[in-house]
């Protein structure tokens, strides 16, 4: 399955995936209209800022994630095919308990009511909104497989550029 | 290709050559829009500050991160500083045009320019006498010496009044003194946007966007209208002429220059050395028919409007004029040029040639423009054209064999003229109903609309139900390209605005010039609204931008408005990111200066918010 993999050092925090984000997660999906919506559009990832590094921080959908562990309610579910650990928000009774284990603290709130909003990787969307916003591919929407070899290949022309320097 | 071609232009001649730019592999405006996609949601919305360096600073616009920057500023403040400085850019634009034009007249009066002369006395001496300047009419040099002086004391002036802004009806004059917004000088005003804007000065968006109201003004009807008159005296007033527009006017077998920019102090003086009977014998010589110099942008429309000379293309097109592969010389000077056109150029044999001392460009050979021997250097850039002929690879020419004729030229007075000497029959035809109002469609063209898509369509609407156009910049140069400009398409419009087109045998969309020239469009307001007794806000009038995208853009829409036009844009200022800055741009304004914006991407509803607006605005009339 397809993931969306981080390339740390790129990021610029420009942020434009998270506005992406909270455009495709509001009614009329549309930029110049989502600022006025109420309630008001939420990310669901977060380019937090740490030790002069911008990291964008966004849901691992871990296997046996802990916050569907401690979801009493059963709101918070994972797809056993997909992997994919999104909310059912009929079900959700704002307890946070998900929010307060989640290690990436990626699990945020809407705002006007207690309900708890987080990624879904984009449901219907071939591509998630916060990948293609991305403006320097510091996202990556790929399998595992191939993010790793994506970053074999930056590590290999590092290691070549210092050999011939050296040569 | 033809397909995507289709989807960025509506203009026959331009697909043609995007699809030529796809063969040949060459980036276009379009493509980097594309690489540019998405855009920066931040910038889209205005809420990006960088004036100073605790930032960059922004706000979020769904409420949850940042709602000040660190000096504090909130939206309101950063929106409304960055549209100042918007507006500061581009009356700076067309004020320092204006300084140019005057600094030639002024050393032309002084014999230090010998290369220019006065075309138009009369109109010399008209501004004479507004500016009271007493001499004896023998001596035009001393006359114009004091006028120039005059003139350019504008610039400098510290507490105002800006004579020109007194053309405006005395109400108008009377609110933009009661609002504090009368304009003091033309530089002045611009300084002190930079000024109001810089970290820990003017932080009240209303505040700030008064200020805005009179930098404009001093552009409009100020720096603009410098640039106006004072070409027209130096040039020539415009005259309906007819000519020829498009990229077909790019000839195979002639060595064909485009000159591309804004102002005529050098496009004159190229116009004039292709005529050179030496330079014509040496491009014979070189086995060409001909000099074919050709306009493009508002250099077009001033030198087609004054010498009828053919019109390339209007914004869009200067990249895909290079794509022809038969333009020896495209010579720029300010304002509208494209950085990219030095990387397209060198994959032909054109010579990109920068004349003017404050712009050059990646890739162009700068010979640069003195006044003082204007004609001298204008002879070298045509020559240097007629020697890179031979370089011409025929096998990579392709020029669209489209053009349209048109009809250009109509400045107030040839307006005056062409309906007999006064504006009495325009106004008796406004307040009998057969023309229902004046709708001015100026500006730019902008990718992210399709290529002239908005211009024409918005312009045919307008016409259909009955409003006289009146036109300038990128969108005279859509509506030339798309026959709007003739008397015959007189035909396109409602019967009542085809009766009055066919009685003069003039077109229904009036083509008044370059987009300095938008102050040849408020004088004629305010002549109409003197005539009928009103400000300019009750005209049954409405301006649009459907293509807009340069700052020049913003400070006019915005001295438009302040002189009391409801005006639509066809694309979104960034401004969205505050509710009250949007709000009073589009509602507010109207209680102050009696007009507001309103902004709408779609051209033919953008027409019907104009139509409704003309049609309440006779209601009130009374007529």
């Amino acid at each position: 399955m397809k993931e969306i993999f981080v390339r740390l050092d790129r990021c610029l925090g420009c942020r434009s995936c998270e506005m992406a984000c909270a455009v495709e997660h509001s009614t009329a999906k549309s930029m110049l209209t989502a600022a006025s919506e109420v309630p008001a559009p939420r990310r669901r990832l977060y380019v937090e800022y740490a030790l002069g590094q911008k990291i964008p921080l966004v849901c691992r959908h871990c296997e046996d994630a802990p916050c569907v562990a401690v979801c009493r309610t059963g709101a918070m579910r994972q797809d056993p095919i997909t992997g994919i650990v999104d909310r059912d928000q009929d079900r959700c009774v704002g307890c946070y308990m998900c929010a307060m284990v989640c290690p990436y603290g990626v699990i945020g709130q809407q705002r006007e009511s207690r309900m708890v909003v987080k990624c879904d990787r984009c449901g219907s969307r071939e591509i998630p909104a916060c990948v293609e916003a991305c403006p320097v591919n510091t996202l990556i929407f790929a399998e595992e497989a191939d993010f790793a070899e994506i970053l074999r290949k930056d590590a290999a022309s590092r290691i070549a550029r210092g050999y011939s320097m050296r040569a | 290709m033809v397909k995507e071609a289709r989807e960025r232009s509506v203009d026959p001649a331009s697909q043609e050559m995007l699809a030529v730019a796809k063969q040949e592999g060459l980036e276009t405006a379009w493509d980097r829009l594309d690489k540019q996609q998405p855009q920066c949601g931040f910038g889209e919305l205005g809420i990006c500050c960088r004036n100073c360096n605790m930032g960059p600073c922004r706000i979020d616009p769904f409420g949850e991160g940042a709602t000040r920057g660190v000096c504090g500023a909130d939206a309101d403040i950063i929106v409304a500083r960055n549209i100042l400085r918007m507006i500061a850019a581009g009356a700076a634009a067309h004020s320092d045009h204006g300084r140019d034009v005057a600094i030639v007249f002024k050393e032309m009066a002084q014999g230090k320019a010998p290369s220019y002369s006065i075309k138009d006395s009369a109109k010399m001496q008209r501004l004479a006498e507004e500016y009271g300047i007493a001499g004896d009419w023998q001596k035009e040099e001393e006359i114009a010496l004091n006028l120039a002086e005059a003139i350019l004391a504008e610039f400098g002036k510290q507490e105002g009044p800006i004579r020109f802004t007194r053309r405006a009806p005395a109400k108008r004059v009377e609110l933009w003194r009661n609002l504090g917004i009368d304009p003091r000088g033309v530089d002045r005003e611009i300084v002190e946007c930079m000024h109001r804007t810089h970290i820990g000065v003017d932080n009240d968006y209303v505040h700030l966007l008064l200020h805005g109201l009179r930098t404009s003004i001093s552009d409009g009807w100020g720096g603009s209208m410098i640039a106006t008159e004072l070409q027209d005296v130096l040039f020539g007033t415009p005259k309906p002429v007819r000519g020829e527009a498009n990229l077909g006017v790019l000839k195979g077998d002639e060595i064909n220059i485009v000159v591309h920019g804004h102002e005529p102090i050098l496009s004159e003086m190229i116009v004039a050395a292709a005529s050179d009977p030496e330079l014509e014998e040496r491009a014979k010589q070189l086995g060409a028919a001909g000099i074919n110099v050709v306009g493009m942008c508002c250099t077009g429309n001033e030198l087609m409007m004054r010498h009828g000379v053919p019109l390339a293309g209007n914004f869009l097109q200067q990249e895909l004029a290079i794509a022809t592969g038969a333009i020896e010389a495209m010579v720029v000077d300010v304002q509208c040029i494209m950085p990219s056109l030095g990387g397209i150029a060198s994959c032909y044999h054109t010579l990109l040639i920068s004349t003017s001392p404050k712009a050059k460009f990646p890739g162009a050979t700068h010979m640069e423009f003195s006044e003082q021997e204007a004609l001298g250097v204008a002879r070298k850039i045509v020559g240097a054209a007629v020697e890179n002929y031979v370089k011409r690879n025929p096998m990579r020419v392709n020029i669209p064999e489209i053009k349209s004729e048109c009809m250009m030229g109509f400045s107030v007075e040839s307006i005056v003229e062409a309906l007999g000497g006064s504006l009495d029959p325009l106004l008796d035809a406004i307040k009998g109903g057969a023309i229902r109002g004046i709708g001015a469609v100026v500006g730019c063209n902008n990718p992210k609309v399709k290529h002239d898509y908005g211009h024409i369509n918005l312009v045919k609407e307008l016409i259909k139900n009955d409003i006289l156009v009146v036109s300038t910049g990128c969108n005279a140069q859509a509506c030339a390209k798309a026959g709007l400009l003739l008397p015959e398409a007189a035909r396109l419009a409602g019967d009542g605005l085809r009766g009055v087109c066919e009685a003069l045998g003039v077109p229904p969309v009036l083509h008044m010039g370059s987009c300095v020239d938008i102050s040849r469009i408020l004088v004629a307001c305010a002549a109409i609204a003197n005539g009928l007794g009103v400000d300019i806000s009750d005209l049954p009038a409405a301006g649009a931008a459907p293509e807009w995208m340069s700052e020049k853009a913003v400070s006019i829409g915005v001295y438009v408005v302040a002189s009391g036009v409801y005006t639509v844009l066809g694309t979104v200022p960034p401004v969205l990111g505050s509710r009250n800055v949007t709000e009073l741009l589009t509602k507010g304004a109207k209680d102050v200066v009696g007009a507001c914006f309103a902004v709408e991407p779609d051209p033919i509803k953008g027409s019907r918010l104009m139509i409704d607006h003309i049609e309440s605005q006779r209601r009130k009339l009374g007529i």
